[in-house]
């Protein structure tokens, strides 16, 4: 039956979620975007709170690792699971503080890659360790195939060279899942993620960037000289399949694309939130029923960002869902980061428009979701690319004939 | 079958309600398709040229046969709590019947359709026969259902359209009425016109009318009033107006706010005039006048917001069948043609266009459906219900736009039919009323 609320049996934990982004991650959120590289302390005991959350049964494995597809648990009926249940927890943690969120101990993008494509051995090895992300080079961005970082077979080991940047939670996290490539010649199929635990021996942090948003979280460069790591730390398969291409690392894109669409819509519905309020002090409340040429142009406004924003809430929730069915979910992943990242960017930044010197100065914070909601059109893969594969996808195009 | 007969064989249950749609269905399977491929001769439509006026149509006398105690209303669809979208067992069986007409009656229809400005009857009398008028209709009084159905009614006003939108809106006009007076209809209203609508021959023309003509309308500020008990007033875009035997009026009741009126037809005071318009043509398009009008109320002040609501759901379903129309359109067409030694779906800013096609239609689809859900589960639909207006307007249009782009001159010309579509989604921002669901 055709249904798309919020899941009854996951209301009191959205709720629990909320109130964690209310009090702990809103009332620190100006603080930390000043204080740009500066630990926040307080999220060592949300951490906590969270992996409590995450144990509580309702919410179970909700947060980066609850992207985890279960195998061949094939009981009949509807499953409403871990992957809509993150990104339902995640939307309420960005509507508190997006930056926060992408700082929070154990709930790196990494994390997700594990738990997307790791054995059930890797999952127990890794399991409390906070896990970042490292794909892009300074040669190469969204061309993710091109990358340069080699992984050579040592023995048992692998020998891995190269620089990353970009790198979400570089400075903090207690490993790199890294993209390498085992071959350059044989393009992408060649190329396999690798955790690498930050004290291995040639893994140095070179430097910290300093950013238009999410300040709060830390975004580092990463220099790979000869770092020696376990071949058990290849997550997925080792062989080099060219029939399969990129499709091994690229499932982990299915997995997070609807959690960073999940972050813009709650970045986004925050700063609809605190608009409404300063539009209503201002007597301005859009009417539902109304036609919107009957209403003030400010009103109008508000329902074309709110409608957009509806339309990016559900995108988001219907990729979850697709993932919690065991279903393939590869164009919706993209059709929601696409939406849900390109509307958070414009509602964010009109909401500035529409309340002038309180939304563009810093006695709000609608000032610092339009600049945090910019990354979130970018990274996970940017609008651009997003478009490219639903493209892709609908018109039966291979990335040769459709660049 | 009667009343009586159907207390006699006690309620249906879920299953009875499924299997009742089949038999309806099945009967409708045994229309002679081929005859529909073929081409049929050109009928003469004499009801097109601006400026023809005519009286209201009705033919038959509206009576009160048997009536319940009390008004039948059908409660609240039961949720399961779960986020869900996958449409029911009964909903995935209407749906398929219904896409095959659309594909197999409806699109082949349309151009013809579209330039004759009205739809052929044996397309509205197959499309009775689908039971189209009985899915919102409660099944103590001769329809289908035993709870509310809107969800049902999105799914099958999206498949019609993806057919064709004009005559869908023909072919669902009798059914805005007949559910108008199922929702709101007191116990003689409903023993009165109902019987109607659920016998076995075709439902008589009927259309709900809302839109008045002037610009910047809103249909909480009428002009059209009852004042007692007569109604007077010019009601713009009215499907089907010239044969419609019963119209739902929305009015200004004295001082008191918008409000719904039953008006049959026959009534001198009544004129119809053709108002054949850039879209919707199939949909015999046509403005009432009424002058001094006998009306009867239907419903509450609070009824009429809801029935603005549920005829915007309609109108959203709309947007949605015929914007994936556009995109199952486009989408062969830019593989095919090619420019510059290659396909154009190979550069980006083709590819991009039918990109942002699916995404935003995805988008306007799941909020529509989220507002279709919450009505039939009861709950507070008023905002859902605007923000998918808001999407199905703006990117529908946007859609219809794009569409024509991408066929370039090709678009502009009727051998194809992005430029029906292109004037057909224009009228989801203007249409009120009309349908409902």
């Amino acid at each position: 039956m055709i249904n798309l609320e919020t899941p009854r049996k996951f209301r009191a934990f959205v709720n629990q979620a909320h109130q964690v982004a209310a009090e702990m991650l809103r009332p620190n959120s100006r603080r930390y975007d000043q204080a740009e590289h500066e630990y926040p302390v307080e999220l060592d005991m949300l951490a906590a709170m969270v992996d409590g959350l995450g144990a509580s049964g309702t919410g179970s494995g909700a947060g980066a690792s609850g992207v985890r597809r279960a195998e061949g648990a094939e009981d009949a009926g509807v499953k409403n699971g871990s992957n809509l249940s993150s990104v339902l927890s995640i939307m309420e943690m960005s509507w508190g503080d997006v930056g926060l969120l992408l700082s929070m101990p154990r709930q790196g993008l990494g994390n997700s890659a594990i738990a997307s494509v790791a054995s059930d051995e890797q999952l127990r090895r890794f399991d409390g360790v906070w896990a970042a992300m490292a794909i892009t080079e300074p040669g190469c961005g969204s061309d993710s195939a091109n990358i340069r970082t080699t992984a050579r077979r040592d023995g048992d080991d692998y020998l891995i060279n190269g620089e990353k940047i970009f790198v979400t939670a570089g400075g903090r996290c207690d490993a790199v899942v890294v993209w390498a490539t085992l071959d350059k010649t044989l393009g992408r199929a060649a190329i396999k993620s690798f955790v690498v635990p930050k004290d291995t021996p040639g893994l140095t942090v070179e430097r910290l960037e300093h950013k238009l948003g999410i300040r709060s979280s830390d975004t580092a460069t990463i220099r790979f000289e000869d770092c020696r790591v376990p071949a058990a730390n290849l997550l997925g398969s080792p062989e080099i399949d060219t029939g399969k291409g990129f499709a091994g690392v690229m499932q982990t894109f299915d997995n997070t694309r609807p959690l960073v669409a999940a972050m813009a819509v709650g970045v986004a519905r925050a700063a609809l939130e605190l608009t409404r309020d300063l539009l209503a002090e201002a007597g301005i409340t859009p009417d539902y029923d109304r036609p919107t040429h009957r209403q003030p142009a400010a009103a109008a406004t508000y329902l074309d960002l709110e409608s957009d924003w509806e339309a990016a809430h559900l995108l988001t929730l219907q990729a979850a869902w697709l993932a919690d069915n065991s279903r393939p979910n590869s164009l919706q992943a993209s059709i929601a980061k696409a939406k849900a990242g390109r509307t958070a960017n414009h509602i964010t930044l009109r909401c500035v428009e529409l309340t002038g010197t309180l939304g563009y100065s810093e006695h709000h914070l609608l000032e610092k979701w339009s600049r945090d909601s910019k990354i979130l059109d970018i990274f996970e893969g940017t609008q651009q690319i997003q478009q490219l594969i639903v493209a892709r996808r609908l018109l039966g195009k291979t990335s040769a004939e459709l660049k | 079958m009667s009343v009586l007969e159907r207390e006699r064989r006690g309620r249906r249950d879920v299953i009875g309600v499924g299997v009742a749609l089949l038999n309806r269905l099945a009967k409708s399977r045994t229309i002679d398709r081929l005859g529909w491929r073929r081409q049929t001769e050109r009928v003469v439509f004499e009801a097109t040229k601006s400026g023809f006026r005519t009286a209201g149509a009705l033919s038959r006398s509206f009576s009160a046969a048997s009536k319940l105690t009390k008004p039948a209303r059908l409660p609240a669809a039961r949720g399961s709590g779960r986020f869900d979208l996958t449409p029911t067992e009964d909903q995935q069986t209407v749906v398929e019947v219904v896409r095959e007409f659309a594909a197999e009656v409806l699109r082949p229809a349309a151009p013809a359709a579209d330039t004759a400005c009205t739809t052929e009857p044996k397309v509205l009398t197959a499309s009775a026969e689908l039971g189209l008028s009985l899915i919102e209709i409660p099944e103590e009084l001769g329809g289908f259902v035993t709870e509310r159905s809107a969800m049902t009614g999105v799914l099958v006003a999206e498949a019609l359209s993806h057919g064709d939108m004009g005559q869908a809106v023909a072919c669902l006009a009798p059914a805005a009425v007949s559910t108008a007076i199922s929702l709101w209809g007191d116990e003689t209203q409903q023993a009165t016109y109902l019987p109607a609508f659920t016998g076995d021959s075709a439902p008589p023309a009927a259309a709900l009318a809302i839109l008045e003509p002037r610009p910047l309308f809103d249909p909480f500020e009428l002009q059209t009033r009852v004042t007692n008990g007569k109604l007077t007033g010019v009601k713009s875009l009215v499907p089907r107006g010239a044969e419609a035997e019963l119209f739902v009026i929305a009015a200004q009741l004295d001082d008191q706010g918008p409000a719904l009126f039953l008006v049959e037809s026959g009534h001198p005071g009544i004129t119809i005039e053709a108002e054949p318009s850039m879209g919707l043509r199939a949909a015999s398009l046509s403005r009432v006048i009424l002058d001094d009008v006998p009306a009867v109320q239907l419903g509450t002040l609070a009824d009429y917001a809801d029935c603005v609501r549920l005829s915007r759901l309609g109108w959203c379903a709309l947007a949605l069948g015929t914007a994936q129309a556009v995109l199952d359109y486009v989408t062969p067409y830019v593989n095919e043609r090619t420019a510059f030694g290659e396909p154009i779906s190979h550069r980006q800013s083709v590819a991009f266009m039918v990109a942002n096609i699916a995404i935003e239609l995805e988008g306007m689809r799941l909020v529509t459906y989220r507002a279709g859900s919450r009505a039939e589960q009861g709950l507070p639909f008023a905002r859902e219900v605007a923000l998918a207006r808001k999407l199905c307007a703006d990117r529908g249009m946007q859609i219809g736009t794009d569409g024509v782009q991408l066929l370039g001159g090709h678009g502009y010309v009727k051998e194809h039919p992005v430029e029906r579509w292109y004037r057909d989604l224009r009228a989801i921002g203007v249409m009120e009323g009309a349908v409902l669901l």
